[in-house]
């Protein structure tokens, strides 16, 4: 019905495209410029104030009148069986909708019957409510557009203002999403250090991690919330990542800035772009059914005991899903070092490889520790791979060959465990703002950094 | 005065510091340079005029070999420094270039402190035993490069902070400290203001007591003011070469007439 009123709406948008342009144009009569705007301006005129009128009110009588069915209907219910719990009023509204619907409920009885007769009344009635709510709307919008058309109408800057105002709205709706996230976060946050007594020293410091393990008994204890191990297992992690990544990526881009050949070059960074278009989930599954195992077995036979999901399985895997990263952002930095830099070096009988430590990389290194920065900040926040191959037991401990756990394998632990998601949604969002911040000012320096690099050499 | 004798000595006396003969240079299949012969004097200025997309800048980085950095560009025929052909299997470019020194159109001095920018030369090819000797390198070159004095204060401080012109005069010095004997300069002035231009003239008339200087230049003016010899370039041939009173005075080639005048630009 909407996605039917939607179209309808669209159409008539065309039509009034259409024939505001047609009256353009005849108002114009044969002398183009005799009108302010040209006639596709006022066609786009008409047609905008039609869809933004017309979908407008669609919104906003479809939301309107859904809501005031649902509210009569579960007054009604009240009032006939003033004994039932809100959420029984609910699963005999849903019954009724089943049953006007022609579909299978869940029960059926008087009261349903009742209701659904009601529920087929009043949703007739808003059925037409939008149909003609809307299509008047944007009749009306197309009527009063198509009036306007003179030849000394502006529709040309009133067309650019209303997008303007369209694309205003689009972005604030994701700012505005991304706000309400944070803001829900930190609330979360608040709510689980106020069940703790506040004690957030506890959960930055302490050294044991099990925080739904008192929770039958309906307290969290803050004994049991350190997350220390979940911070040092993604710090191990994470290192052992970047000592594979940073120089693999790092001399990749070197090589293929300066010294690959065209061709090889057109080939390779391609391929390690690709590289980068893989799920981590797939390296997820290799780094638990390949890795992991290679590690234990190479591990054994030099007589090592080594845990079948370990740091270094995931560390390694994770370092080669972030080489592309620090590799193409490495390579953009270090390609807009100016040629004029090189030929400076080279004139003075310096060598490719002279003139890459000495000029080239000095140059970009702000803009390569600022890729190496993004770099983390992937690892710290990369959940699959993690999941995978680095194991569940918030073990503390620096030995790579352990299984250790992170901040987002908890996440993910508590969310798809089965405690209930309200109980363990505390920890969870706790770790997640940590998470988030952590990210957020890496970010944030990385960033900086770049663009004071930029300024350096535009 | 005091010019025009030195150069009647300087011309009929000295053999020649480059011979080129035969060049032929292409990118890919644009050729460039076609079949260009000459010999440059040492201790001279000698300037290449010609207009845009003639082949100056080409010629001049084949003397120090610099289109080797270049992968389409290919070169025919012999340049010989001192008589050594330098595109001689065992001539190693990286040494043919601390031998001849180049400065860029634009001033591109490193990122790094205007001592550095002028060490980095001397350093890499280890002409200093001793942190003594490079200070000594520095200021010797620093001052050759007419700019020591406004920077003796600040040598610390980095080289991109230092005004166009400046800077312009900071790459000189850092070409003049690798000890070169032939200075390569593609259009050293264009991106300079007219008192930084003059001081860079000065410094050019200066430097030629001690090298080779071979300056491109689209300034005629300038041609006139600081060389003793010109080369006329053409699209890609070399038109007319000779004493520069004459070539501005006297052009034997209309081309070269045209140019001077004003008829091609
Ligand atoms: N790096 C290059 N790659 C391809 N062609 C080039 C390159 N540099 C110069 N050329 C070509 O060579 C010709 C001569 O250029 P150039 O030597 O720069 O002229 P000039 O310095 O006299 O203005 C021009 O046709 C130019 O397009
Ligand atoms: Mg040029």
């Amino acid at each position: 019905m909407i996605a039917a009123m939607f179209l309808v709406v669209a159409l008539i948008a065309l039509a009034a495209w259409v024939w505001a342009r047609a009256k353009a144009v005849s108002l114009a009569a044969g002398d183009p410029s005799s009108l302010h705007s040209r006639p596709a301006y006022h066609g786009l005129y008409a047609a905008l104030w039609v869809m933004l009128i017309g979908w407008g009110v669609l919104i906003v009588l479809s939301v309107a009148s859904a809501s005031y069915t649902q509210n009569t209907l579960m007054n009604e219910i009240g009032q006939a069986a003033p004994e039932t719990l809100r959420i029984e009023r609910q699963l005999i509204l849903s019954d009724a909708r089943a049953i006007a619907a022609g579909t299978v409920a869940s029960k059926s009885g008087p009261l349903r019957e009742d209701i659904a007769l009601r529920y087929g009344t009043l949703s007739q009635l808003s059925f037409w409510l939008v149909l003609i709510g809307t299509g008047a709307a944007a009749l009306a919008a197309a009527a009063v557009t198509l009036r306007q058309i003179t030849p000394e109408w502006r529709a040309r800057n009133r067309t650019e203002r209303i997008l303007r105002y369209v694309l205003m709205a689009m972005a604030a709706i994701a700012v505005l999403t991304t706000l309400g996230i944070v803001l829900s976060l930190i609330f979360e946050t608040l709510t689980f250090f106020s069940n703790i007594g506040w004690r957030v020293d506890k959960f930055l410091f302490g050294t044991t991690w099990s925080p739904l393990s008192g929770v039958h008994s309906g307290q969290m204890d803050p004994n049991k919330v350190g997350a220390v191990p979940l911070f040092a297992g993604t710090f191990l992690i994470t290192l052992i990542a970047m000592i594979v990544a940073v120089p693999v990526g790092l001399f990749a881009a070197i090589y293929l800035s300066d010294f690959a050949s065209a061709r090889v070059r057109a080939i390779v960074k391609p391929m390690l772009e690709l590289l980068a278009g893989i799920p981590t989930v797939v390296y997820g599954f290799f780094a638990a059914i390949t890795v992991a195992p290679f590690i234990r077995n190479t591990g054994e036979s030099f007589g090592l005991s080594i845990a079948s999901e370990s740091a270094l399985a995931a560390g390694v895997v994770m370092g080669i899903m972030i080489i592309p990263f620090i590799s193409s952002l490495s390579d953009d930095v270090i390609n807009s070092v100016p040629q004029s830099l090189r030929d400076g070096s080279y004139g003075l009988g310096a060598t490719k490889a002279e003139t890459m430590r000495q000029v080239v990389l000095p140059a970009a290194l702000p803009g390569i520790v600022s890729a190496i920065l993004l770099g983390i900040s992937r690892a710290v926040g990369e959940t699959m791979i993690v999941v995978m191959a680095a194991g569940q037991g918030a073990n503390l401990t620096a030995n790579p060959l352990e299984a250790v756990t992170t901040v987002t394998v908890q996440i993910v632990a508590l969310i798809t465990g089965d405690t209930e998601a309200s109980t363990a949604a505390g920890p969870a969002f706790t770790l997640g703002f940590t998470l988030f911040c952590v990210t957020l000012a890496m970010n944030v320096v990385a960033l900086r950094i770049v663009r004071r690099y930029r300024e350096l050499y535009d | 005065m005091d010019d025009v004798r030195h150069l009647e000595n300087d011309v009929t006396t000295q053999t020649p510091k480059i011979t080129a003969t035969g060049v032929q240079i292409y990118y890919a299949d644009n050729h460039a340079i076609k079949d260009v012969n000459v010999e440059i004097l040492d201790k001279t200025v000698t300037a290449f005029i010609g207009p845009s997309g003639c082949g100056k800048s080409t010629f001049l980085r084949a003397i120090n070999r610099m289109n080797d950095t270049i992968d389409i560009c290919r070169m025919e025929g012999t340049i010989t420094l001192d008589g050594q052909d330098i595109y001689a299997p065992g001539v190693d470019p990286v040494q043919l270039r601390a031998k001849v020194g180049m400065v860029f159109q634009k001033p591109n001095p490193f990122p790094k402190s205007i001592y550095d920018n002028i060490a980095y030369g001397p350093r890499i090819h280890g002409l200093a035993a001793s942190k003594a000797e490079l200070d000594e390198i520095v200021e010797k070159s620093l001052r050759r490069g007419a700019i020591w004095d406004e920077v003796k204060d600040r040598l610390d401080q980095p080289g991109t902070g230092l005004s166009g012109g400046q800077q312009q005069r900071l790459c000189i010095a850092r070409a003049v400290a690798t000890a070169p004997e032939v200075l390569l300069m593609d259009e050293p002035c264009s991106a300079l203001d007219p008192i930084a231009t003059e001081q860079v003239e000065e410094l050019i008339t200066e430097l030629r007591q001690n090298f080779a200087v071979i300056i491109v230049t689209h300034s005629m003016q300038q041609a006139a003011r600081v060389s003793q010899k010109t080369a006329y370039f053409h699209l890609g041939n070399l038109v007319e070469y000779g004493e520069t009173g004459k070539i501005f005075t006297n052009p034997e080639d209309p081309r070269t007439e045209n140019y001077i005048t004003g008829r091609i630009g």
